[in-house]
């Protein structure tokens, strides 16, 4: 496995926005015009506040209510646990487990899965390195389905406006949740998976 | 589509014009010429190296103009309405971004504006621009300033997302009114397919076709 040659040894380098081997001397690729970069400029580094930062922002996301619904004079505050508790206590496991997996599983699995790449990374760790870069490959993947909550609340307020009579109101917490989307996939972006690999590789 | 293996380049190979580099791991390759729907893996780390492209450039031009009619019947429609003891409301997309911009949650208005309108929007715009020129072997105007934009802009599309978000509204909301799926629905549904067609891998072609032209 460890025979097939690396960009780096034979003096390329990979532009990031039209896939174009370049030379590493430049710093612009001659095609697209984007700045090139042997390595994320300052990955971990940038990954790792990322990542703290939606982990703080994490917390009120979930404490908060990110709903205020007023049916018939009913108030109710949910908060997204609130939420889907209700809809599993209203018959609909279904949609239950999907609002539960976009939001409370997707984002906890990305913080476990990053927080475990970069610390991995930090350590050069040589283990299960395919499945490493699998890992990363799939946190991108199922990163911004997160965003699903905030959408399902911008549809039902924009909706349910019958003055006196019902209404549903955005609350605070879905800024802080739409928060840790943007973070955590900003995170997941400015991770570079070929630094897993590099741990394979002698410093010089 | 069976996934083919690529040669790996030897470490003397010098010439650097004509290599492909996995950018999950940066294995460097001699890439293969591919076969219709044949996709090209990494043998170190597994990603996908290249995938042939599905449709020829005449076809992508028209699957991108009929986005652009369907991104105006996505958003001028509603994508649901709802009625209540004789009221009734609808919403569009844009009624649904506005619905947050409110207080301390505007900035959520603005993501969820760029993730369902705005990055659509200038998908749809920009592959129209480039296919239309390509069409006729033409590098359109500001041709990289493009390419490079749907690049970025491609993560922050959320159509998909929208989408499963409209059906779960509908079914929270089904309790306890009555729901109907608008037109938008539709248009955003099919709308949502030709984007992942035409994102994504299967123009990046052009970078290279347009190259010594640039």
């Amino acid at each position: 496995m460890s025979d097939l040659p690396y960009a780096k040894d034979a003096g390329l380098v990979l532009c990031h926005t039209c896939s174009k081997a370049c030379a590493d001397l430049l710093t612009r690729c001659p095609r697209c015009g984007s700045s090139l970069h042997h390595r994320k400029p300052n990955s971990l580094g940038r990954t790792w506040a990322y990542l703290i930062a939606a982990f703080i922002l994490y917390i009120p996301a979930n404490l908060l209510p990110v709903m205020n619904t007023n049916m018939f004079g009913n108030a109710s505050e949910n908060t997204i646990m609130s939420g889907v508790i209700e809809f599993w206590e209203g018959g609909s496991w279904d949609i239950a487990l999907l609002i539960f997996f976009a939001s409370v599983v997707v984002p906890c699995l990305k913080f476990f899965a990053l927080g475990l790449l970069l610390v991995t990374v930090q350590r050069r760790s040589q283990w299960a390195m395919k499945e490493r870069s699998k890992l990363f490959r799939f946190i991108e993947l199922i990163g911004y389905w997160s965003m699903l909550d905030v959408l399902v609340v911008a549809l039902v307020t924009a909706l349910v406006q019958f003055n006196s009579l019902s209404s549903i109101e955005a609350r605070l917490g879905i800024l802080f949740f739409g928060l840790v989307v943007v973070l955590t996939m900003l995170a997941a972006m400015s991770f570079d998976p070929r630094l897993i690999w590099d741990a394979e590789v002698k410093d010089d | 589509m069976p996934p083919t293996p690529s040669a790996p380049l030897s470490r003397a190979m010098p010439d650097t014009s004509d290599c492909l580099i996995c950018e999950h791991c940066d294995t460097l390759y001699r890439p293969v010429a591919l076969r219709r729907g044949e996709t090209s893996l990494c043998l170190r780390c597994g990603a996908v190296l290249a995938r042939a492209r599905r449709l020829s450039v005449q076809q992508q031009l028209a699957l991108a103009l009929t986005a652009a009619i369907l991104f105006i019947f996505a958003n001028a429609f509603p994508v649901i309405s709802i009625s209540l003891e004789g009221l009734s409301n609808a919403a569009t997309l844009f009624e649904s971004v506005q619905a947050l911009n409110h207080g301390r949650i505007t900035p959520m208005a603005g993501v969820t504006c760029l993730t369902i309108i705005l990055a659509p929007l200038l998908q749809v715009t920009l592959l129209c621009w480039i296919l239309l020129f390509a069409c006729r072997d033409q590098v359109a105007p500001g041709f990289a300033l493009c390419m490079r934009t749907l690049e970025h802009l491609r993560p922050w599309s959320m159509l998909e997302v929208c989408l499963l978000g409209i059906l779960v509204a509908i079914i929270k909301l089904g309790g306890m009114l009555d729901v109907h799926a608008g037109v938008g629905l539709w248009a955003l549904a099919m709308l949502t397919v030709l984007l992942i067609t035409l994102s994504g891998k299967e123009i990046r072609y052009l970078w290279s076709h347009f190259e010594a032209r640039l």
